[in-house]
């Protein structure tokens, strides 16, 4: 594997988090580490789990293979394989395999001598779906709450868990990070655009510097968030977009029953009216 | 502003939002129930205090005791027995104080027999209740397939009040603005009954009364040019459903599901119970209460002249099963009398596929 002329000197031994210099090395492009091993083994043992389950199961149209979690009757406790035990595991597995390579990140910055934003933005992804498979289940009091692990079979549970509450669309966090969702595409585009103009200013121009990004934007809206600003702007959106995703499904059962439109009864009792 | 104050800030800010979120929330832990495969989400989700409440809120009263039979038909005794001549005079007397027991408690017998004959018609109470023990016979006889062996009595929707608390009748749309936005449907206002979302505000008089089609759910993948429902009509049927899981303390999910909610396969048997209840609904709407607003003063009639109606609440009161389940019907078999059901039946009008 070739090599820019600089990138040898990043290559240095240390800054691991765990097991010292064991597979503190490189295949390759890749960092191994002591997290990339665990988290092959996780990925490996996962989906060799899932593949097994897609085996036990009526079909293997890629659609339609399903693991499920274990019957709400299991409660917290362990379930036999084929009755939602395998679920269990590859929850274990995928868990394993996440958070290995959120510690793989975060060794790799302190190599670096970088921050964690990295790995600590894609935490915030495993948050979520830690939220979804441990958090509520448990606050739920059964495993059988987690999704199932199926292309279509786990967009079936969202639907049918949106209606759980009736009107899914009421649930104020759901609210505030569809929002949040829809904010961070305009920010990007807005960001994409403005980069692409200026480095595109059209035959015989010289490309544009961020005077020119920011000039545009204070033409056009009176104010320029900056060239550093708008990567903190577009992570804080799309980092709240995951939280409050986690948010809106671990306040859907825990801590409300009813139909979410029924929630807004405190506004329509504000004696304010 | 110094630096250490605005990090603060963050946290403080985002626990002060999450206290907002939370406020009007349950605690945990809720019940759930599964009502399909596992991993699909068919869950009934509840707040068991909630649910123990509304069960503590109904008082029940005590059935009264058995009479030994007196060997004469009431209508030998009595004059203008129209309904109930058939039943023996002391079973007859019984009947009549736990009709009073269930119906007018504070005013006894004289809310429907008013001077000395009680066999006048004078009052108009009495040739509603005569309608209504007729009413209750039919629902008996000839809808089992939603109210089972159960059934019901009087008190299943008076519960110990003239007029049974949840009833509905016709009323003016809610009030918007002139001109092109004067009329929203029902819609965009919070509507108590579809759950308080701001879905049509009268989703009775399409189903319950009139005989709309409620499914808008196409059965094929492509358009083949049939015209299928639209937008507006979809909401109303979901201003339907919504009454009924508020009527029923019920979720979505206990009946339907979402993967595909026309379909029989894969939804909840209890669905089945709900398309036979919403057709009762129906029948008894038009059969016997909106005929009777002849017979009603005008203090008894909706705001646009109707009489009141009933639907899913007249009866569940936030239940799944209306007091609970309690079966007052064996108490009073002269309220299972068959002697006029049938013609309009269920038992042969299954649910298309």
């Amino acid at each position: 594997m070739s090599m820019l002329s600089f990138e040898r000197k990043y290559r240095i031994r240390g800054g691991t988090l765990l097991g010292g210099d064991l597979f503190d090395f490189w295949a390759g492009p890749f960092y191994v580490g002591l997290f990339g091993v665990t988290g092959i083994f996780f990925a490996i043992l996962g989906t060799l789990l899932i593949i097994w389950g897609a085996a036990m199961g009526p079909t293997w149209n890629i659609w339609q293979i399903s693991i499920a979690p274990p019957d709400l009757s299991y409660g917290l406790a362990l379930a036999p394989l084929a009755e939602g035990g395998l679920w269990q595991l590859i929850t274990i597995c995928a868990l394993g395999a996440f958070v290995s390579w959120a510690l793989r990140e975060v060794e790799i910055c302190r190599k670096l001598g970088m921050g964690y934003h990295v790995p600590f933005a894609f935490s915030v992804a495993i948050f979520a779906y830690f939220t979804l498979v441990v958090i509520r289940p448990v606050l739920m009091g059964a495993w059988g709450h987690g999704f199932p692990y199926g292309i279509l079979s786990h967009l079936d549970w969202v639907s049918n868990v949106g209606y759980q509450y009736l009107h899914f669309h009421y649930n104020p966090a759901h609210m505030i990070a569809v929002t949040l969702f829809f904010t961070t595409t305009l920010a990007l585009a807005l960001h994409g655009s403005v980069i692409l103009a200026a480095t595109n200013p059209g035959q015989g121009q010289t490309v544009k510097g961020a005077e020119y990004e920011n000039g545009f934007f204070r033409d056009s809206i009176g104010y320029s968030i900056g060239a550093l600003g708008i990567h903190r702007l577009g992570l804080f959106l799309a980092l709240s977009a995951g939280f409050f995703s986690a948010v809106c499904i671990v306040i859907s059962g825990p801590f409300w029953t009813r139909g979410w439109p029924e929630w807004w009864n405190w506004w329509l009792n504000l004696p304010i009216w | 502003m110094n630096r250490k104050l605005r990090v603060g800030g963050t946290p403080l800010l985002g626990g002060l939002m999450l206290v907002l979120l939370l406020t009007g929330c349950e605690p945990p832990l809720p019940a759930t129930d599964q009502q399909g495969f596992r991993g699909t989400g068919m869950l009934e989700v509840d707040n068991p205090r909630r649910q123990e409440a509304k069960l503590a809120a109904i008082v029940i009263p005590d059935p009264l005791p058995q009479v030994p039979a007196s060997g004469t038909r009431s209508g030998d005794i009595y004059q203008n027995v129209q309904v109930l001549g058939d039943l023996d005079v002391a079973e007859f007397t019984r009947f009549m104080t736990a009709i009073t027991q269930w119906v007018a408690p504070e005013q006894g017998c004289t809310y429907c027999h008013a001077g000395a004959d009680f066999a006048e018609d004078d009052v108009y109470t009495k040739v509603v209740s005569r309608r209504m023990i007729q009413m209750t016979q039919q629902i008996n006889a000839a809808w089992s397939a939603h109210v089972g062996d159960t059934g019901v009595t009087c008190f299943t929707c008076h519960q110990g009040q003239n007029v049974p608390s949840e009833m509905w009748a016709m009323s003016p749309e809610p009030g918007r603005s002139a001109g092109l936005t004067a009329s929203s449907a029902g819609q965009n206002m919070p509507a108590t009954n579809a759950a308080l979302s701001s879905l049509p505000a009268d989703p009775f008089s399409p189903y319950l009364l009139g005989n709309t089609n409620i499914r808008v759910h196409t059965m094929q993948a492509l358009p083949d040019g049939t015209p299928l429902p639209g937008t507006k009509q979809a909401e109303e049927t979901y201003a339907l459903m919504m009454h009924i899981s508020d009527a029923l303390g019920v979720n979505c999910t206990y009946c339907h599901n979402s993967q595909h909610f026309a379909s029989w396969e894969g939804n909840s048997p209890k669905r089945v119970t709900a398309w036979h209840g919403i057709r009762m609904v129906r029948s008894l709407n038009n059969e016997y209460l909106e005929p009777l607003g002849s017979a009603l003063p005008e203090n008894r009639l909706g705001p646009l002249g109707d009489a009141p109606k009933v639907n899913c609440t007249t009866c569940h009161r936030g239940l799944n099963k209306p007091l609970g389940g309690a079966n007052l019907l064996q108490y009073h078999p002269e309220l299972a009398s068959a002697s006029l059901a049938t013609e309009s039946g269920s038992a042969s009008n299954m649910p298309p596929n």
